[in-house]
């Protein structure tokens, strides 16, 4: 059989029929109950400090005060440095705390460093580590390479969940996208993640479409669900509710939770709080009356 | 949180309602006069024959207006006003009457929404396609054959064209507002006049376009609006003041139609139905080949005439494509045509139920397997279900004739050569869609296929720069491009 391939043409607009889906009212306000739960709640700079992860942690586990029903976010996701306070942060509340490894975001060290780096992000209590695919491996046909690694920083995981990070930016085109999902997959991935955030394009609607698919085709063969992470890119309430109508289009209900779904993103989370602000009053509000974290 | 164990059963995927859509109502409200006449020298006219039909809203069985019936002293009157009007409007200056068509062309435009939710509240088709298909593509219509208007002696280099004179244009229900663009575009781009006959049960758009005429002024006579059934069309396709007609609908009436025609001296041109063969290989990328053959037999409830009705897949990737068919359709919405979440609208008439029911029981009377969606339908209205058959032999019914409802056909190949027999194997060749991603095997298929559209690794594509029409009973002559202009230009020789 040959290798699946991807139609470029069909997928970008397939992905871009699920932009005129017509999302209002309750369900609109629902949607962005359940976008808030699938937040992996992120920052990844140079500049990073405790200060910032405190305000941070706070912001996951109760987004606004003014909107008490509002869930805590899924996830932190910090360096591995910031994950002790973030476990000690975030406590009991239900936020998980996840923690990119494996030299995030280029990858470019060798396999001990990068397990070195996801051991000490674990044993500081991260519940889920981000890794990076080594790109350089894959796009230069060492496929085995890419899933070598990938197996050993999923033993190095242990019992803490594996998202792992195609950077779809660097791999360009679909069927490379398809591939490494599939690669990914049979390594011993948790959840296949689009981006770092840190190349551009990170995640789109199609490349997500793409590996939603991929995910698709893998359950229907075997019966085993793995989780999907779209990150970097997707900034607006709006944007993500397309995303979740191509998540329950494609992949249906059993899906449709923080333990499947994941939106890697910073600002997202705010112009959640903004539209639901929004649906509750009747009116908009300012970008100040969110609180930034 | 782990991976759920592989599971034994066949996995199945749940498209329910853990997360719903709310109801998303096209909320514009559309003014439907109780009673509308002929359009006639550019006048709305009471009909002499006194006589109305009613049109219904598919969806809900509600009446929504009467429509005049026209007779044979109508077909007269619209008939000897397209001829009084015609040489004036032949010698109009090119670019005038480039003019009027770009003028129609923006006012569908602007009342874009308006012909939409009128589309679909008389034909049933989906508000996501009138709004998204139907009427941006009437309009482009209009656009591209007012390009042409001024441009005529460059189509057919080193000859010039002429106008015929009177065109009569009988155009069929699944496209209403966008068929007559189709017809009336070109025509008038030539220089001809026409009267035009909407089908019986979608006249509603075509009557607002005759609005959209007198607002742009179109020149009195210079197109012509008959409702009625076929008695009105007969009557109108015998006219002898009819230089040339244009039939868009069924391969029985079209050749019945052909026979009446022989001997006349009328130009003729019929664009009939199909049975449009989709072929999947297995080297194809076949979540998108899924959703193209998906598009192609429920788009517009598979009420199309280049619909592809007959899935050929070959054998190794059966399975498989089957799985993803049937994951697929689950997830189409189908109900209220007017909500802007729905993919899949009202049947257009309840006498085309009965005969895609009919179709189906011999589906299953002959011994292939039917499957449907599990979609919940509403009470009132005309619905069916998209349903699909599997072990489906070539000389089953439902491989032969055309159903135009939601009902796939699908059967399987083994190698190219007998993908080819198989899809060229039908009296219709209106349009073949090939999925396969290597680029050498669409050349050579596409180019051994008998039928007028080749779409690869895509279907259901339309442009009014791109020639439309069949092969065999799918009928003859062109619509759309330069081809489309042929029909209605007499060439110097």
């Amino acid at each position: 059989m040959p290798n699946r391939t991807v139609d470029k043409v069909a997928v970008e607009a397939r992905a871009a029929s699920f932009k005129t889906r017509s999302i209002k009212k309750e369900s609109k306000r629902q949607g962005l109950l359940m976008v808030a739960s699938m937040i992996d709640l992120t920052t990844l700079e140079g500049k990073d400090s405790a200060a910032k992860v405190r305000a941070l942690c706070q912001k996951a586990i109760q987004p606004d005060a003014s909107l008490p029903h509002v869930p805590p976010v899924a996830a932190v996701c910090v360096y591995p440095r910031w994950v002790s306070l973030a476990r000690e942060l975030v406590g009991d509340h239900g936020v998980m705390v996840a923690s990119v490894a494996t030299a995030f975001p280029s990858g470019q060290v060798d396999l001990p460093t990068k397990l070195a780096d996801v051991r000490e992000a674990v044993e500081a209590g991260a519940d889920e580590i981000d890794m990076v695919i080594h790109r350089g491996a894959f796009l230069a046909g060492q496929l085995q390479v890419v899933a070598d690694e990938i197996r050993a920083v999923k033993d190095a995981c242990g019992t803490a969940h594996l998202k792992v990070i195609l950077e779809t930016g660097e791999l360009e085109t679909y069927d490379n996208v398809v591939r490494a999902s599939e690669l990914s997959i049979a390594a011993g991935a948790d959840f296949i993640k689009t981006s770092t955030g840190k190349v551009s394009p990170a995640a789109t609607m199609s490349v997500t479409l793409v590996m939603l698919e991929t995910i698709r085709s893998h359950f229907l063969a075997t019966g085993q669900m793995i989780g999907m992470k779209p990150a970097g890119g997707i900034s607006t309430a709006k944007d993500a509710l397309h995303y979740l109508a191509m998540l329950k289009e494609t992949l249906g209900d059993a899906w449709l939770t923080p333990q499947w779904f994941r939106f890697g993103a910073s600002s997202l989370l705010n112009d959640v709080l903004l539209q639901l602000h929004r649906l509750e009053s009747g009116q908009y509000t300012a970008h100040y009356d969110v609180t930034e974290s | 949180m782990s991976p759920s164990p592989k599971t034994a059963s066949k996995p199945e995927l749940d498209f329910g309602n853990a997360w719903e859509y709310a109801a998303a109502p096209e909320g514009t409200k559309v003014a439907i006069d109780a009673k509308y006449g002929l359009f006639i020298d550019g006048e709305f006219q009471k009909p002499r024959s006194k006589r109305y039909m009613d049109t219904v809203n598919p969806a809900t069985e509600e009446v929504l207006a009467k429509v005049a019936i026209a007779n044979q002293a109508d077909v007269d009157q619209a008939i000897a006003a397209a001829k009084a009007a015609f040489p004036k409007w032949r010698r109009l200056k090119p670019s005038e009457r480039a003019k009027y068509l770009f003028r129609i062309a923006r006012r569908i435009q602007e009342r874009a929404r308006e012909l939409a939710v009128l589309e679909t509240l008389d034909g049933g088709k989906p508000i996501k396609e009138s709004r998204d298909v139907d009427i941006p593509e009437a309009a482009k219509h209009f656009f591209y054959h007012a390009g042409w208007a001024d441009k005529l002696d460059y189509v057919f280099p080193g000859r010039k064209g002429a106008p015929l004179g009177v065109c009569a244009q009988i155009i069929p229900w699944n496209f209403p507002l966008l068929m007559a663009a189709w017809k009336i575009a070109p025509a008038l781009a030539c220089g001809n006049t026409v009267v035009l006959k909407p089908a019986e049960t979608t006249s509603l758009t075509a009557l607002r376009l005759a609005e959209i005429f007198q607002e742009v002024g179109l020149p009195p006579g210079v197109v012509n609006i008959v409702t009625g059934a076929g008695i009105t069309g007969a009557a109108l396709a015998a006219h002898k003041d009819v230089k040339k007609l244009a039939f868009t609908g069924s391969t029985d009436v079209g050749k019945e139609l052909a026979r009446n025609l022989a001997g006349s001296g009328k130009r003729l041109t019929l664009e009939l139905g199909g049975k449009s063969p989709n072929i999947i290989f297995d080297d194809a990328s076949i979540d998108q080949a899924v959703d193209g053959v998906v598009q192609g037999i429920y788009f517009n409830q598979g009420h199309v005439c280049c619909a592809g009705s007959r899935l050929f897949v070959q054998e190794g990737i059966m399975e498989e494509v089957l799985t993803r068919l049937q994951v697929r359709i689950e997830s189409l919405r189908v109900g209220d045509p007017l909500d802007k979440n729905t993919d899949l609208g009202a049947i257009n008439s309840i006498g085309q139920l009965a005969t895609i029911k009919r179709y189906i029981e011999a589906g299953n009377s002959e011994g292939a397997r039917m499957f449907q969606s599990k979609a919940k339908l509403p009470k009132q209205g005309y619905w069916c279900r998209p349903t699909w058959f599997t072990d489906v032999q070539p000389s089953h019914t439902i491989a032969r004739e055309e159903i135009f409802g939601p009902v796939l056909s699908v059967m399987s190949f083994r190698t190219p050569e007998e993908a080819l027999t198989r899809a060229n194997n039908t009296p219709y060749g209106l349009a073949a869609g090939v999925w396969t991603d290597k680029g050498s095997k669409i050349f050579e298929i596409a180019s051994r296929l008998k039928a007028g559209v080749v779409w690869c690794n895509s279907y259901n594509r339309f442009d009014a720069a791109s020639p439309f029409g069949g092969y065999k009973q799918s009928g003859f002559g062109r619509e759309g491009g330069r081809q489309g202009l042929l029909p209605y230009l007499e060439l110097n020789s």
